[in-house]
This record gives C-alpha cells, structure tokens and sequence, in this order.
C-alpha cells in the first residue's frame, strides 16, 4: 500500500516536472501576450476576468506569460546550481573518503564548519555583496549546498573502498585516479542520484528565498521568488500576485521532493524492509 | 562521561574557530567592501575614505585584519556597528529575545504536533491518515516559508480578521494577551517545517521500538494499549528525537529570519537584513559567528542528553 503511494506520487511528480518544464519553454511562444508587455488601463486585473486568464499585476503584465517565463529562470537556476553544486560536493567527497587521514579529515571539518551557518544567512550575506545576476547566484547557491553532497558521498566512498572489489583493483596496480572515478564512484551512484533531485528542490527554494527578499534575480528578469517580492504590500487588494507564484514554486518543489524520495525508495529495497 | 563532553566540547571550539575564518574570509574576499556604500553615495572624497578606512583598520592587510577581530572577539569585544556606532553585542542582545520566543514557541508547537501526528501514523501504519500525514510532510517541507506566511496572512488576517498582520504587540499595548495574539501567527507558520520534520522521525522512531521485545511482553501481560504506548513505547522512541532536536536549529533559524521578514517581526533575522543593507560588517559578522554558535550548542546538548539519556552511546565516543 504504501510502496503503491510512494511510486504514485514519484510518478506524478516526474510528470508533474515534464509538464512544468514543456509548458516553460514552449508556452510563451502560444501566448497572445508578452510577459513584458506594460498595460497600464489592464492593471490589477484578476484572474479568470477577461481575456488574461491568470490576471494581471500592478503594470498590467499579463501573470500567465510571466510565471512561464519566471519559470525558465527559476527551473534552470534550480537544475543549473545542482549540477555545479553536486560536482563540488562528489569530487570533495570522493577525495575525503578515499585519502581518509589528514586531508579526509581537513576536508570534512570544513564542511563541518560550513554548515555551521544556517544556509539563508550565508546566501544573504554573499548576494547582497555581489552583483546578482543569474550566474552569479546559481554559483552562490551551488556554494552553499554542496555540503550534504560531500557527506553522503564521503560516507559512500570509505564503506566502498575496503570492498574486495576496490582492494582487488588496488593490488592490480590501478591508479588512484581510476579506483575513485572509474570502481568507487559508479558504485555509489544509487545515492547521487537521490541527492542530485533533492539538491535541484533545495536549489529552487533558495533561489526563491532571496529573490523574494530582494537579493536574488533581479527584475525585470522576473523569477518566481522575485514575483513574490512586491505581493505582501497587495495582499488584500490582488492576493492573486502572492498566490500564483508561490502555488507554482510549491508545486515544483514538491514534484521534485516526491521523485527524490520514490528514487530512494526504488535504489534502496532495504530502506523499507521494515 | 566526562572525557566525551570533554572532547566534544574541544572539537566545537576548533570547528568554531574554522567557522569564523570561513565567515570572515567570504564577507572580506567579497568585492565591494565596507566603504563601498560611502564611495557610491560621492559624499565623500577619496582623502575621506582613506581617512576612514585607516580609522577603522581596513587598509591593513587581511590576515592581520582577521587577527586584531579575533583577538578582540575572545576578549568580549564584538566590535562596534558601523550604522549607529552601538556595541555589536547591545544590539543583538536587543533583537535575540523576540527570536528566541519564535524559536522555543514554534519547537514546543512543532513537538507537540509532530509527536502526535507521528506516533498516530506509526501505530495505524499505512492507513488513510498515515498515508495522508507523509504526503502532508513531504509538501510542508516544499512549502517556502515566506509564501506560507503570506498565505496565513491573507487568510487569518486580512480575510478573518482573526490575527494581527504582523508585529511584537501592539503599540501602546503590550500586554501578554496582546503579545500572545501576536506570536500566534509567526509561530504557526516557522512550526510547519518543523512538525513536518518532528513527525516523519517520530513515527519511523516509534515503529522501530513498537516491534521490540519488551512490548510484545508488556502486551502479553495485558497491560492497555494506551499503557504501553506512552510508558513503554514513547519513552524509548523520544530518545533519537534529541538528537533531531539538535541538529534542527540551522533550519529554524533560516526560518525564523524568513518569519520575521514577513511579520515585521523584531529580531536577529530582520536585523541582519538590516545590517547587509547597510553593509554594517561587524554586525553581519556578529549575527554570523552567533548563529554558528548556536548551531554547535544545539548539537552539543543534543550529544550530552543523549548520553545522559542512553549511557551505551559512551562506549561509541570512546
């Protein structure tokens, strides 16, 4: 029964990400309106009221064509910060558990040490002293959440490498080089995997914390954190601007969290033999 | 017991020390710099900003730089901001306190609620509210904070009428009641990722101590159900919660400075926003070194309780 649910769910979060991202990509190209496009005499339009069907905000911008295009910047930020924070963290991991003495330990402390910082506080500290524009923030994300990465693959990787498997290519001569990348690191794939789907929700979320409190994307690109920025002071007059794209980074977020989760679930039977 | 306080309390003190020079390496290597709010404003001429930057020691080069903070850190001295010239140290004492009540309040909730819904899915493991509960967890923990609050703004204040948008008290009341109304909303909406938490860990807990032997014991001698669970069961499945407890500050106070944004609220979150605002470099510095701190207490105590708790985990330390 609950296997049953889990993969539902994993399922429907996988569509639920196909769908998120066809619909970013190609749906500003099916819209009658540009998400730039400055309407003032349509302002404040709601949702459902005429010919924009999402509404409008405070310049009316049609809501529709803009939470598809915020969605390009805010899916790729998430994909883009998870693949250069997963390489930092698999190759700072690979090296922490394959020389375990003075420089696994050297390495794990440090990250340690950084995950020390609760992650806000360090993404706002960095971002407000640089100049934020999309690179520069999926670098700044990736930087502050490659940690758990190292962890998991640290882990991993010292269990791995007392293997028959990983001695017997030892003695063969095989060059450190090889055993991690080409005998340890394949091994431990089943992990990585997980960790890379939840790493691209975490990415998402983040970018959405700091654009919504002003130090993210910057607009007029517009993200889905940075529609949001504005919204609180509209709350009661068009609750829609606050609504919608908060609806829309949830819904990502999830799909990616149920996928990770129905991931762990399929690589690992043991997790659930209880 | 002792000797493993003694060398967890050492490798905190090492690992806090790596934390303020990675803290200190990221705000300082970062361009810009702490004048760079004055040159932009071209208030101020070269010859003034040079003047400036000697009076505050910033033309010395970093190490030494990094050294004289240090110094003065460890001898109580958290330097003075650069917004209003106050002592770092007065003004987070000023903000912590209304942080602190978010924290502790919204764990309490968080505990309560999670430990109920945990070990209700654990005892009636995959019916319709077990099913419901992990799929509930799993959107909590995908829900941003900040549009949470805004939602349970919308609803409970300006469609209810029910709670205050946001604030400490109201001005010129600032009764317990007052206050109470006030930290209703915040807390809810930091306790979510929390509970969400407290209850996936509750139940798995609770399910690994229900099929113990003890308990087919307890219930071959007929004790009540209700009995076993809470004396014998809950007892044993609070135990790693501890540990959860602990190692959970980092989140709450991501979350707390997201909460206070969104309701006005008074604290160390809005401060340090504040602070990067004004690019106020030891106050940003501060509230960085403190959050660590915080963050090696929490496991810190999670690691004695624990082994105050369950006096086998000595062994492991040793």
């Amino acid at each position: 029964m609950r296997r049953f649910w889990r993969h539902k769910l994993a399922v429907f979060g996988a569509a639920t990400i196909i769908v998120m991202v066809i619909a970013c990509v190609l749906g500003p190209m099916l819209l009658p309106y540009n998400d730039t496009h400055i309407d003032i005499r349509q302002r404040f339009a709601p949702p459902f009221s005429g010919s924009h069907i999402l509404g409008t905000d405070p310049l009316g911008r049609d809501i529709l064509a803009r939470l598809l295009m915020a969605g390009r910047i805010s899916l790729s930020v998430g994909f883009s910060a998870m693949a250069v924070s997963m390489a930092i963290g698999i190759c700072v991991g690979l090296i922490a558990g394959f020389y375990q003495r003075a420089i696994g330990t050297a390495l794990m402390r440090f990250v340690d040490a950084m995950l020390c910082f609760p992650s806000i506080f360090l993404l706002l500290a960095v971002s407000a002293l640089i100049e934020p524009s999309v690179p520069s923030i999926i670098l700044l994300i990736a930087m502050t959440s490659w940690m758990e990465v190292a962890r998991v693959v640290e882990g991993q990787i010292r269990s791995l490498r007392t293997r028959d498997f990983a001695v017997a290519a030892m003695s063969m001569g095989a060059s450190n080089t090889r055993i991690m990348f080409r005998e340890l690191l394949p091994n431990a794939i089943a992990p990585i995997v997980v960790a890379a789907t939840l790493n691209v929700a975490h990415a998402i979320l983040a970018e959405s914390y700091i654009s919504f409190l002003g130090y993210g994307i910057q607009p007029p690109t517009p993200s889905w954190g940075n529609m949001l920025e504005n919204a609180q002071s509209y709350l009661t007059s068009a609750p829609w601007l606050a609504i919608l794209p908060g609806a829309a980074i949830t819904l990502a977020v999830t799909s990616f969290n149920f996928v990770g989760d129905g991931l762990r679930d399929a690589l690992d039977p043991r997790l659930d033999a209880r | 017991m002792s000797g493993f306080l003694i060398r967890r309390l050492l490798q905190a003190v090492v690992l806090l020390f790596i934390v303020s020079m990675i803290g200190f390496a990221i705000l300082h290597l970062a361009p810009g710099g702490p004048l760079s709010q004055f040159a932009a404003s071209g208030d101020m001429t070269q010859a003034d900003l040079d003047r400036l930057s000697a009076q505050l020691g910033l033309d010395r080069p970093l190490p030494v730089q990094y050294v004289e903070w240090l110094r003065r850190l460890l001898g109580g001295d958290w330097g003075v901001s650069y917004r209003d010239q106050q002592p770092v140290l007065t003004i987070i004492a000023a903000h912590i306190g209304p942080t602190l009540e978010l924290m502790l309040s919204s764990t309490l909730l968080a505990m309560l609620l999670g430990a109920w819904i945990g070990i209700l899915g654990a005892v009636r493991r995959y019916s319709l509210f077990d099913s419901l509960a992990t799929i509930g967890a799993m959107i909590a923990l995908s829900i941003p904070t900040f549009w949470f609050g805004l939602v349970i703004i919308y609803v409970f204040s300006v469609g209810l009428g029910w709670l205050p948008a946001g604030n400490r008290f109201t001005v010129g009341d600032g009764s317990f009641l007052n206050r109470l109304h006030h930290l209703i909303g915040p807390c809810i909406v930091l306790a979510l990722v929390s509970t969400a938490v407290w209850s996936r860990y509750m139940r798995s807990s609770m399910l690994e101590v229900i099929n113990q032997d003890y308990i087919r014991t307890a219930r071959a001698k007929g004790l009540p159900e209700r009995y076993i669970l809470v004396r014998h069961a809950l007892r044993n499945a609070l135990l790693p919660m501890i540990t959860i407890t602990g190692l959970h500050v980092p989140t709450l106070l991501s979350g707390a400075l997201v909460t206070e944004t969104v309701f006005t609220w008074p604290g160390m979150g809005r401060l340090f926003l504040d602070s990067i605002n004004y690019r106020d470099y030891p106050t940003v510095m501060g509230i960085l070194m403190l959050t660590a701190i915080l963050v090696l207490l929490g496991s810190l105590i999670a690691d004695v309780l624990y082994g105050i708790a369950d006096p086998r985990i000595e062994r492991y330390g040793q």
